[in-house]
């Protein structure tokens, strides 16, 4: 290509503008998704956040504490979501730093496992005391005639 | 002074609980009539002085004296007086004063007022629990938390809080007081806390006369009938001090839920699930002769309970096991719990023989084993609750781990035992006493039960596809069907029966069968929360955002516009900051929301105050999370929508006033007429 030709260096200059202009809009582009992608949104970090107590408070899930404290660690999810970690792995961390107290739920292992296994066994407990005291005072329905209950003062 | 004379009333208090203990005793060794009579005069005497006692320490607060520990930690110059006097159970000291203070009212009433002459020969022993029990109450108070202790001051700089003067030190007059806990300076404190205590020392009653047939021997049920009222009434109010708590919850701590299953709201709801329990168990041994010792156990249940969540909640034992030692009550309390504990186990293997009810069952469908089922539930339902309450204890004990045990939990393992709550509470209106049958119960019940079936079919029509919320809400409905499909049918045999207007049928019904009505408005106040229930927990949406101030962002179909942000001028020691927004809701309609956060410095304490707008579809729940007032004012808000929630609030009215009604003594109907 002849640059000297008027026509040529009209070309050549425009090429180059417009790579540089689509060159600015990629890293424009990259710029934003890669912001986007790396700073979580609040509603984010609170799904994480409700999954833990507060560290220090009682009985209060981090993603409604509104101590100082609760607002770093919130930051501190923030942080580690943009790094990439997951959700488990946050929880993990967080229990490293301060123990299983901060999990709204006992992981099932070990002495956990009594949390767990208890309410099905009570269930069935209740049911198998209850069928034998149904056997226990079982009549014979023949002498005794049903009411609804609806006729006097003394029911329920 | 005024100190010294509230100290000396607890004492003669205190003395004089003892003295009718003694006095009991001996009038029964003796049989004295005397004796046993100025015991239960002892019984009511000790009220007044209670009440002389809080007045001197409502005086010292009123009147501002700091230099009592008590009025230091919860009383302020400039806090109203409403606060002020709502100070009394805004701390450890105080409310234990209050607590003591509604047990000898109760205690007081019960022996003035009750059915004494039917109840003869169960009440010096009725007297001897009761003021053992009070006696303990009165000895924490006195000696381990005196609300009349004052700040003492040693040379080496040595601070201590004593009633008597210790040698050596001056007393302490601080120029102000530390002020009440922010969280409870709120009108939903000024009311649950009284509900809930009068509730929990009211069941006192119901268990001393229980304990004292089971001395007694006196088995036959009249304590259970004579004593109904109290429990009714101890029922009644720890339901309206659940509730106010729940509202409280709801109003002032901004994180848009009801309940949180913290161990403090379930030590409430033990005692209130085996009070249920027992009030309805109790209809089946008046009916049908079942139940007597079940009955039994229950009562005593439900008042260990109360006794142990007043010992989970002050003992500081909820938050580690070492607070436990280090708490002064702590130890008295557990000695308590132990002794009714025992006591009330002993009594019952004592009388295990006599207490064999004669009734039969007669069918699974009766009604009397539909009762048998909700009260499996309802136990079943506290087990679970102790489960959790317990198990963080029991692994720091065991594993030296401290774990929480949180409302997700409490949430998947009592959601389905509610579900079968509801189910029964459908289907027992429409069931018979004694003899019964699938079949019969079946043709009663397959009206209602066809009907029903439109409700989950049009929740699947509107594209609901929450199995958990479509089941709940059926069951709702089957309940509400039932209740007034038998109400109808019984209204009509009665207007045939009598000749006279459906109206006049339908009030002289509801007039002449307080008892079974109130409990069927109770059954719909329950019902109506629980739809309030479902709505939240399925449906609930939530986000946060933040934004500038004049710009505005949309949420569940409505926009919100953020106005700016406000510091409105206060009365007390806390500063306000109140970000105002304008809701579009579309069709023209438009309201302001005002939601704020109130800043307590010399607490170092915040409360964060939602702004709502409710309506019977479900309330806009705004709260302010953050704010920037620098060069651009913008804010962050966390927005909740959450449906149906009103309708817990009004269900919660129409079960206070189904018990209310229940309680209201009335003729019955065949006094009022029977059709024939």
């Amino acid at each position: 290509m002849n640059l000297n030709h008027p026509f040529s260096r009209k070309i050549f200059l425009l090429v180059i503008a417009v790579s540089i202009a689509i060159e600015g809009m990629a890293i424009l582009v990259y710029t934003v998704k890669a912001q986007t992608q790396l700073t979580p949104s609040d509603d984010q970090v609170n799904a994480v956040a409700s999954q833990l107590y507060c560290p220090v408070c009682e009985n209060i899930t981090l993603d409604v504490c509104t101590t100082p404290a609760c607002v770093q660690w919130r930051e501190m999810i923030r942080e580690q979501l943009a790094q990439g970690a997951t959700p488990a792995q946050i929880k993990a961390y967080f229990v490293q730093q301060y123990g299983l107290r901060v999990l709204t739920l006992p992981p099932p292992a070990g002495f956990n496992w009594v949390l767990y296994l208890l309410p099905p066994v009570i269930f069935l407990a209740a049911l198998l005391l209850t069928v034998r005291f149904i056997r226990a005072h079982r009549g014979n329905g023949q002498n005794t005639p049903g009411s609804s209950g609806i006729d006097g003062g003394q029911n329920g | 002074m005024i100190a010294n004379l509230g100290f000396g009333f607890l004492f003669i208090a205190f003395l004089i609980s003892l003295y009718a203990i003694g006095t009991a005793i001996y009038g029964l060794c003796a049989k004295s009539h005397a004796f046993l009579e100025s015991a239960r005069i002892a019984t009511i005497v000790i009220f007044p002085l209670v009440t002389l006692s809080v007045l001197s320490l409502l005086g010292l607060m009123l009147t501002g004296q700091f230099e009592y520990t008590y009025v230091f930690r919860v009383i302020s110059q400039d806090m109203p007086l409403i606060l002020k006097i709502t100070a009394l159970w805004g701390g450890q000291a105080g409310s234990l004063l209050f607590w003591v203070w509604l047990l000898a009212g109760v205690t007081a009433a019960s022996f003035l007022w009750g059915k004494q002459k039917q109840l003869k020969a169960l009440v010096p022993w009725a007297v001897i629990i009761t003021m053992t029990t009070l006696a303990f109450f009165l000895f924490m108070v006195l000696f381990l938390e005196n609300p009349f202790e004052r700040i003492w001051l040693f040379a080496n700089g040595q601070v201590v809080s004593s009633f008597i003067q210790p040698a050596g030190s001056f007393v302490v007059i601080p120029p102000a007081g530390f002020g009440l806990n922010p969280l409870l300076r709120n009108t939903g404190m000024v009311l649950h806390p009284p509900m809930l205590y009068l509730g929990f020392v009211t069941f006192l009653v119901p268990f001393a006369y229980a304990a004292a047939s089971l001395i007694t021997g006196e088995v036959s049920g009249d304590w259970m009938r004579l004593t109904r009222g109290w429990t009714l009434a101890g029922w009644i109010f720890l339901s309206a001090g659940l509730v106010l708590g729940s509202r409280w919850s709801y109003d002032l701590l901004g994180w848009g839920g009801y309940w949180s299953w913290d161990p403090v709201e379930i030590a409430a709801l033990m005692p209130w699930l085996t009070a249920t329990a027992f009030l309805h168990s109790a209809i089946v041994e008046e009916r049908r002769d079942l139940f007597k010792l079940w009955n039994y156990v229950l009562v005593m249940l439900t008042f260990c309970l109360v006794i142990l969540g007043a010992f989970l909640t002050r003992s500081g034992v909820l938050s580690s096991v070492h607070a436990f030692s280090g708490s002064s009550i702590g130890p008295v309390f557990f000695i308590l719990i132990g002794l009714i504990f025992v006591t009330s186990l002993g009594l019952l293997l004592w009388r295990w023989n006599s207490l064999t009810a004669s009734g039969e069952l007669h069918s699974i469908f009766s009604r009397e084993s539909l009762f048998l089922f909700n009260n499996i539930l309802f136990v079943c339902l506290f087990l679970i609750c102790l489960t959790g309450v317990l198990f963080p204890i029991l692994s720091e004990v065991f594993t030296g781990q401290q774990v929480t045990v949180g409302a997700q939990w409490y949430k998947s393992t009592t959601g389905p035992l509610f579900a079968l709550l509801l189910l029964l509470m459908g289907i027992v209106p429409l069931s018979v006493w004694g003899a019964s049958s699938a079949k019969r119960l079946g043709n009663e019940l397959w009206k209602p039960a066809v009907v029903s079936l439109l409700i989950p079919t049009g929740l699947l029509l509107a594209g609901i596809r929450s199995w958990g919320a479509v089941l709940a809400l059926w069951l709702a409905g089957l309940v509400i069907l039932v209740l007034f499909y038998d109400f109808w049918r019984t209204v009509s045999a009665w207007r045939s029966a009598m000749h006279e207007p459906l109206l006049a049928s339908g009030f002289r019904l509801l007039l002449g069968n307080h008892r079974r009505y109130g409990g069927l408005l109770v059954h719909l106040g329950v019902v109506l929360m629980a739809v309030g229930i479902v709505g939240i927990e399925f449906f609930q949406t939530q986000t946060q955002v933040t934004i500038q101030q004049g710009s505005s962002f949309s949420f569940h179909g409505d926009t919100l516009h953020f106005d700016g942000l406000t510091t409105p001028g206060t009365t007390d020691d806390h500063e306000i900051t109140l970000a105002v927004l304008t809701v579009d809701a579309g069709n023209g309609k438009t309201f302001s929301l005002a939601p704020c956060v109130d800043n307590y410095t010399a607490q170092a304490q915040s409360v964060t105050v939602p702004g709502v707008w409710s309506t019977p579809a479900g309330d806009l729940y705004i709260v302010l999370v953050d704010w920037q007032s620098s060069a651009t004012t913008s804010a962050t808000f966390r927005v909740y929508y959450n449906p149906l929630i009103d309708w817990l609030w009004i269900g919660a009215v129409v079960l206070i006033l189904g018990g209310l009604f229940a309680f209201w003594p009335a003729k019955s109907v065949q006094e009022r007429g029977q059709p024939t």
